[in-house]
């Protein structure tokens, strides 16, 4: 396997073996420790001293299922600490097969407002050609992606960034292609785009032809595996087909949490939203089947993904307005700002596919923006024109490019629901205490893929626990945030875990596997403890970056003003806080 | 008898006829019925019911229904 380093500085580059320490490492286990050990905590995450690293996980590439997902590490200019974000993508099939372990990206050009593509092809080793990309910048991506494949052919894979980035925006995610060749799926969160766009990198083309593929030690093992994984994904009602997520999409969601109190609505202001059914899975999956004529089930966003969970939204005349509409960017667009208009949350959705923004720091920005008055509550119509104007970089739309904590400073709000600089996602902390310890204490800023914790406070997967209580969840999170830090490290999308958390066979399918890659013997123990030690570092690097436990809070206003409907607040004190980490 | 309301979600929902998900329907309950007789009444296959609300809260089907309850039931979902 390779480390390929690409130097922005002068647009040169070097393929080396991947060095030992990194051997048995993928996805985030890689670019946490990759950051860890090369980039100084302190530099300005813009600037010429921070990294861009993209690594595979240890499975992308290979036949596992629902395995392609590709991480980027990098310091975060929203968070100022250390970043993982991932994605589903061909892109990162591609890497895999390509035998790149990691590709990082180095250094800064000294020409300012200039942009250079690289392209990655297989030449007996990964090779990198250089191409000026200046004359694509300022364009949406829907206009740029087309031109790229006709540039090179059209079998690449497409890694991008967008306007948002290039204004240099805390919000702005790195994007990559679906399976319709379309920019959509994103590393959305923490602001790497702008972190790319910084070193004057437009886009990352790969071209796999002739490439080996993936390297397996113990074949039998992994067939093995995978066979367990594939028969857990098939039999769980969640994640087999027409099940939950296939019908649905992760939008089926909205419903759940609106009546459990917890659909954090008109800026973080109530549990619940009167318009949530209109924006909803349900909702989505109706209007397509009238507009369709037909039922349309949800499709994959990357090679060999078997759950399928990505929909498409379809206007009236039966025409495409966004693939896909995640119940994260249906819940920010749609409830926090109070808008019930799926259309237009659709419409946003693409918008910020276009621009290249996060859609859930989009959302909790706009929210906070009409708050302070900028427009009001349910105006989805102004909603849409603040999105064109952080597309367009106006004073105002760099204002809300700046993310929701500094829109919130600019305006002097005290509701403003950020840890660590980002906004949080779907899920109310004063009615789902879990996740708002994930939330404070993530190293990630407000995140609640760090560890899941939903999933038995909600869902009712592995096991039953009361959201409303504070009980035990201290080291719930911690466990969900271990587990997690390894199953982002192993390519597979973090929705195998509502198969394999409940059906055992299923969650050794997935150690085999990576056995099997590897030829090691590692233990479902052993997972445990490299998924806690990626915590570890990234912890390290966030205290030497200035941001320790005293960061690892939910905001004062979610401590006294009681969430309606159940009235509670975050009740949960900063000895359990801290004890999250304190007991890794 | 008692008066609640049910909203039944997802896939559940034809078993309340022709509605949209999570629309509230009220239905009549004889006195000191549990959510598991009204999951009964409304012959929904045991195994799709995954996650019953009562008011917000989250319950078994041995929860006794009060006057004015609101129910809201769900199959297995996921998402994230
Ligand atoms: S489950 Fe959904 S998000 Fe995950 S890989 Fe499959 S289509 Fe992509």
């Amino acid at each position: 396997m390779f480390f390929v380093r690409v130097n922005m500085t002068d647009r040169t580059f070097k393929v080396e073996e991947t060095p030992a320490a990194y051997k048995y490492l993928g996805g985030r286990g890689l670019t946490s420790n990759v950051i860890a050990n090369e980039v100084s905590p302190l530099c300005h995450a813009l600037g010429p001293n921070n990294k861009l690293v993209f690594s595979p996980g240890i499975l992308t590439g290979t036949s596992a299922p629902t395995s392609a997902r590709i991480s980027i590490g990098g310091k975060s200019p929203l968070t100022g600490g250390i970043k993982e974000s991932n994605a589903g993508t061909s892109w990162a099939a591609d890497l895999g097969v390509m035998n790149i372990q990691g590709l990082v990206i180095e250094g800064q050009p000294a020409e300012k407002g200039q942009y250079w593509g690289i392209s990655v092809i297989w030449d007996g080793k990964p090779k990198v050609e250089f191409f000026d990309a200046t004359q694509y910048t300022g364009k949406v991506l829907s206009e740029i992606y087309p031109a790229m494949y006709a540039k090179f052919s059209d079998k690449v894979s497409v890694c991008s960034i967008g306007m948002a980035a290039e204004h240099g925006y805390s919000n702005s995610g790195v994007v990559f292609n679906d399976m319709k060749k379309r920019p959509t799926r994103y590393s959305g969160r923490g602001g790497l785009g702008a972190v790319m766009a910084s070193k004057g990198l437009k886009f990352i083309v790969l071209n796999r032809a002739g490439a080996p593929g993936m390297q397996i030690v113990d074949k039998a093992l992994f067939e093995e595996g995978r066979k367990e994984m594939i028969s857990a994904l098939r039999t769980h009602a969640v994640t087999k087909p027409k099940g939950a997520l296939n019908s649905y999409g992760t939008a089926v969601l909205i419903n759940i949490l609106n009546e459990a109190g917890g659909l954090p609505t008109r800026n973080f202001s109530s549990g619940r939203f009167k318009g949530a059914p209109m924006i909803a899975g349900e909702a989505i999956f109706e209007s397509n089947k009238t507009r369709k004529g037909k039922e349309v089930y949800n499709h994959s966003c990357s090679p060999g993904c078997i759950i399928q969970c990505s929909n498409t939204v379809y206007d009236a005349q039966g025409e495409e307005i966004t693939s896909c509409l995640e119940y994260e960017s249906a819940w920010s667009l749609g409830a926090d700002c109070e808008i019930d208009n799926l259309d237009d949350v659709a419409l946003m959705n693409a918008l910020c596919n276009d621009y290249g923004l996060d859609t859930i720091e989009t959302g909790t920005t706009i929210a906070v923006a009409m708050e302070a008055g900028v427009i009001p509550f349910g105006d989805s119509k102004g909603a849409i024109n603040l999105i064109h104007e952080m597309g367009k970089g106006t004073p105002q739309g760099r204002i809300l490019g700046a993310g929701t904590a500094t829109t919130g400073r600019v305006y002097g709000m005290t509701r403003v629901p950020v840890v660590k600089g980002q906004s949080m996602p779907a899920y109310e902390p004063r009615a789902i205490k879990g996740i708002g310890i994930t939330y404070a204490t993530s190293t990630m800023g407000a995140d609640h893929t760090a560890g899941y914790t939903i999933a038995p406070e909600i869902m009712g997967v592995m096991g039953k626990q009361d959201p409303l209580s504070s009980e035990g969840k201290a080291a719930l999170s911690r466990a969900f945030q271990a587990t997690t830090a390894f199953l982002d490290s192993t390519g597979h999308c973090l929705f195998i875990a509502f198969a394999i958390l409940d059906i055992a066979s299923g969650y050794q399918g997935m150690v085999d596997e990576i056995n099997g890659v590897f030829g090691t013997s590692w233990t479902a123990e052993d997972i445990l403890k490299q998924g806690g030690d990626i915590l570890k570092v990234e912890r390290k690097f966030n205290e030497e970056a200035g941001i320790g436990k005293e960061a690892d809070r939910v905001p004062e206003f979610m401590k006294t003003e009681p969430l309606p409907p159940h009235n509670t607040v975050f009740d949960v004190s900063d000895d359990t806080l801290d004890s999250v980490f304190g007991e890794l | 008898m008692l008066k609640i309301k049910v909203k039944l979600y997802a896939t559940l929902s034809s078993f309340l006829g022709d509605v949209a998900s999570g629309t509230p329907v009220e239905m009549d309950m004889p006195a000191e019925s549990t959510l598991g007789s009204l999951v009964e009444l409304l012959k929904l296959p045991l195994d799709e019911v995954k996650i019953c609300f009562v008011n917000g809260h989250i319950v078994e089907l041995e929860q006794v229904l009060k006057e004015g309850d609101e129910v809201g039931i769900f199959p297995p979902v996921g998402g994230g």
